[in-house]
């Protein structure tokens, strides 16, 4: 594996390209740190995949299949013809340059092909020579090229460097998102089996078992019993989860990595102690144990396979709405996609808080609601006795989510639950919160190991705006409401930021949460001291 | 270099119908009459083919682009421009798009300074790009009074405020010198920044060169080479009546002017310049962020192959009983 380059020299970047290069000239080479594993053979064949073979892409020969340009072109004319969106996308941006430098991979790079308009260019250049007029005839002159092995192997490397975040749509006067190119670029590739071990793993993983990690039904169990034991053990109280519980009001559905590992499991902790408090009638379930897709990060249709799980497990559980968990990509796909994937849910209700009544009708047809929008409306109407003062360690900041932020608007309500559960809270700067947020740099299955250095390149801006709040209000939690953000901004800050603790809003309002019968506790939901109780307070 | 082809390009085309309509008296029918018939038909027909191209790709997903708070809870202010969740409120933020350019004003500047990411305000792209448009729509109407034969008292009025200054003879148009500035911005911003330079095409610049060139040449007939303004609505009035006629002595810097719009009309449907259109048909600025309230369609979902309960269950039977998991087959 290569060795992450210290901070000093990953910060020696460069934003102007050289002077008189073609961007068309310029050779790719697959960097090691930059990149993901090849897929394995068993994972794509679990999932039906083409292609499937075990593959490196650090190998010359990438063991495409016969005419492999064919297929591509194919399924690029079938796309064209199928999504407006990457049709209008291919045709009307004008290089205005708006987006180049709002990419968080090239701020923290400043590799010219990490422009969103220039990741763009690497398709529209051969969407222009196979689907265009001026493209076929004027060849270079009209900015089009021909597809072979060394353009294939130039997306494989940038579009598996496209988090989808959305940020460049943000500024773009046409909203032109270069999430809607990268999808359509993993669509081909993994029509050639040139999908990454970090994504196809987890896809036939949560296939197969239910969940990303792969964790059988009764590993569940252990991991919840586990969070159980460590509840009681801070709060005295006893709690006792259900799964798989028929006739269940309903059923909560958050990505598995809460399950598996901190700092996601506080998060889940948290979401337990809520319910039990509330003495919610809902249940998990072992079938549909994973709120996130990593097929969107292959195609459209894996996604629609993985997502099937949700509404089909609600279905024979006879729930009568969802509430779903902390996550970013998993809400895209809930507030985007399930419902015309998937639904009509017309099997459930519209959700209705069984505590204050509200009837939530922004999820009158999806019937599944973000768990901060049930918390949020849970304070609101005094529903819950909170003591923010446990909080007092911790001088907190908010990173918005780029899914929760720019494909639905989720930004006031977990403000409102942070504020209400801590009394330390100071935003980032504007420009890099709210619609303008950024990504963590691991979005879209980047979250591996292997490509570290791209990770804590595309962490950059991020962890940029936390060490500025951390200098000015000294800031020392991020919080946040996405289960990767959990794992990777963990690493990024590790990385850039030292000594920021990475928290799900979810565990700070547990942290503060005063349950019925609870007693006096002595540590937050991590086992360490609460403010005052401890020695050298 | 990208920019000279089309530099020479539109230098080519100007001298073809200078030295054209100079040489020789026949060409003048191809430069008044068969070029702006043949331009306006492969613009109007070219134009509709594409948009039409476009609505034939169905939308399968809700996706817009939310810049703002969601319609969620009663008590959290909703923001409707930014994230609609109705057609009205669509348009809302539609008309803020094409207006004044709403999405382009957000833009920022990325630099890095002493080891830190800094973001400063920049608005010089989005002030040009506006002050072109702007400009080059109120010329665009402007030259209404030549297809008719009574000046409406708008053209009259969109006039007054053009030479509000009355200054000159003829009366010197702020937008003719807004134009040319704005357009002097946008061809000097490509050159000059290393990351525009570097992502930008030959189709780039050729627009920019052509309208400057159109401008120009408007500009100099008005206020310097001083053509045979009745002459022009003669041949102007001819071609929309379809009885064209060729009248004498209007001058070649009028033929200059003319065939370069004919080249950008035959240009634009195969071009970017279709953001015209395409602005309005964009996905994620034209649908209402409504995809949990009503369910969007997509005409061509179809069945996918899923892993059912069923066959999970068979996979754990075992493993779910022996841990307590209620199960639909014993």
């Amino acid at each position: 594996m290569a060795k992450l380059p210290k901070p000093e020299e990953l910060l020696k970047i460069n934003y102007n390209p050289p002077g008189n290069e073609d961007w068309m000239e310029r050779p790719t080479e697959l960097k090691q740190g930059n990149f993901c594993w090849g897929a394995k053979g068993k994972n794509l064949a679990t999932v039906e995949f083409p292609n499937a073979r075990d593959w490196s892409p650090v190998d010359e020969d990438w063991k495409l299949p016969q005419d492999w340009e064919g297929i591509v072109l194919e399924a690029m004319a079938d796309r064209l013809s199928k999504y407006r969106s990457f049709k209008i996308f291919m045709d009307i941006c004008v290089r205005c340059g708006a987006c180049a430098d709002k990419c968080h991979f090239f701020i923290g790079g400043g590799d010219p092909k990490n422009m969103p308009v220039l990741r763009a260019e690497l398709m529209r250049s051969v969407y222009r020579r196979y689907f265009t007029a001026s493209g076929k005839y004027l060849g270079k002159l009209a900015g089009a090229r021909t597809l072979d092995t060394k353009v294939l192997k130039e997306w494989w490397y940038y579009f598996y460097q496209c988090t989808e975040c959305r940020r460049c749509s943000v500024f773009c006067p046409y909203g032109i998102d270069t999430a809607e190119i990268t999808m359509m670029a993993r669509e081909f590739t993994n029509l050639l089996g040139l999908n990454t071990d970090w994504i196809s793993g987890p896809v036939a993983n949560c296939y197969m078992k239910g969940n990303h990690l792969g964790l059988e039904p009764h590993a569940i169990m252990n991991s919840v019993e586990g969070m159980v034991d460590d509840i009681e053990t801070i709060t005295g109280i006893r709690i006792n989860p259900s799964f798989n519980r028929k006739g269940a009001e309903i059923l909560f559905v958050t990505p598995s990595g809460d399950l598996f590992a901190d700092p996601g499991t506080f998060t889940a902790m948290g979401y337990m102690m809520l319910f039990h408090e509330l003495g919610l009638d809902y249940t998990w379930s072992t079938y549909a144990s994973e709120g996130g897709n990593f097929g969107l990060f292959t195609s459209n249709e894996m996604a629609k396979r993985l997502n099937s799980k949700i509404y089909a497990e609600a279905k024979r559980l006879g729930v009568k709405y969802i509430i779903g968990g902390e996550c970013g990509h998993m809400w895209r796909v809930l507030n985007q996609y399930m419902d015309t994937w998937n639904g009509p849910a017309d099997f459930m209700e519209v959700p209705k808080s069984p505590i204050t009544g509200t009837v939530f009708e922004n999820a009158a047809s999806t019937k599944m609601i973000h768990v901060t929008e049930f918390t949020a409306d849970l304070i609101k109407n005094n529903k819950l006795k909170l003591d923010p003062s446990r909080n007092d360690d911790l001088v907190v900041t908010y990173h918005d989510s780029c899914n929760t932020a720019r494909g639905m608007g989720l930004l006031e309500e977990p403000r409102y639950v942070i504020n209400s559960v801590c009394n330390k809270f100071h935003e980032m700067p504007d420009n890099t919160i709210r619609e303008r947020t950024f990504c963590c740099g691991s979005g879209t299955g980047l979250n591996a190991s292997e490509n570290m250095e791209i990770r804590m390149r595309g962490g950059l801006p991020r962890a940029n705006a936390v060490k500025h709040v951390k200098e000015q209000h000294g800031v020392n939690t991020l919080a946040n409401i996405c289960a990767i953000d959990r794992a990777t901004l963990s690493a990024s800050m590790d990385y850039w930021v030292p000594g920021t603790r990475v928290a799900g809003v979810h565990e700070l309002v547990a942290n503060a949460l005063v349950m019925t019968g609870e007693k006096e506790r002595e540590t937050n939901l991590r086992g360490e001291p609460l403010p005052g109780k401890g020695g050298n307070e | 270099m990208k920019a000279v082809l089309p530099f020479i390009a539109v230098v080519v085309f100007t001298l073809l119908a200078l030295v054209g309509v100079s040489v020789a008296q026949g060409t003048q029918v191809f430069f008044g009459v068969i070029m702006p018939y043949a331009a306006v038909a492969v613009f109007v027909a070219g134009f509709i083919y594409r948009v039409v191209q476009w609505g034939k790709s169905p939308v399968p997903f809700c996706i817009p682009t939310t810049c703002g708070q969601q319609k969620s809870l009663p008590w959290i202010k909703h923001d409707k421009l930014e994230n609609p969740d109705t057609t009205m409120q669509v348009v809302g933020r539609m008309l803020l798009e094409v207006l004044v350019f709403r999405s382009l004003f957000r833009n920022l500047k990325t630099e890095l300074k002493e080891g830190k990411v800094v973001y400063g305000s920049e608005k010089f792209l989005w002030l040009a790009g506006l002050a072109f448009h702007w400009s080059f729509l109120f010329i665009f109407v402007r030259h209404y009074r030549f297809f008719v034969t009574d000046v409406p008292s708008v053209i009259k009025m969109m006039e007054g405020v053009d030479s509000f200054f009355q200054v000159g003879a003829p009366l010197f148009y702020m937008t003719d010198a807004v134009i040319l500035a704005a357009l002097t911005f946008l061809i000097f911003r490509r050159l000059y920044l290393a990351q525009i330079r570097y992502i930008s095409l030959i189709a780039d610049y050729f627009p920019l060169f052509l309208i400057f060139g159109i401008a120009l040449s408007g500009i100099l007939m008005r206020y310097i080479f001083k053509v045979h303004i009745v002459g022009v609505k003669q041949l102007v009035m001819g071609l929309l009546t379809f009885s064209p006629a060729i009248p004498q002595g209007v001058g070649a810097i009028f033929y200059v002017h003319l065939f370069l719009i004919c080249v950008l009309l035959m240009y634009f449907p195969f071009s970017k310049l279709m953001h015209m259109g395409g602005v309005f048909m964009s996905p994620t600025r034209n649908m209402a962020n409504d995809s949990r309230i009503v369910r969007h369609i997509n005409p061509w979902n179809y069945p996918v192959h899923v892993h059912t309960y069923e066959e999970y269950e068979n996979d754990f039977r075992e493993k779910m009983k022996k841990a307590g998991l209620p199960v639909e087959k014993e």
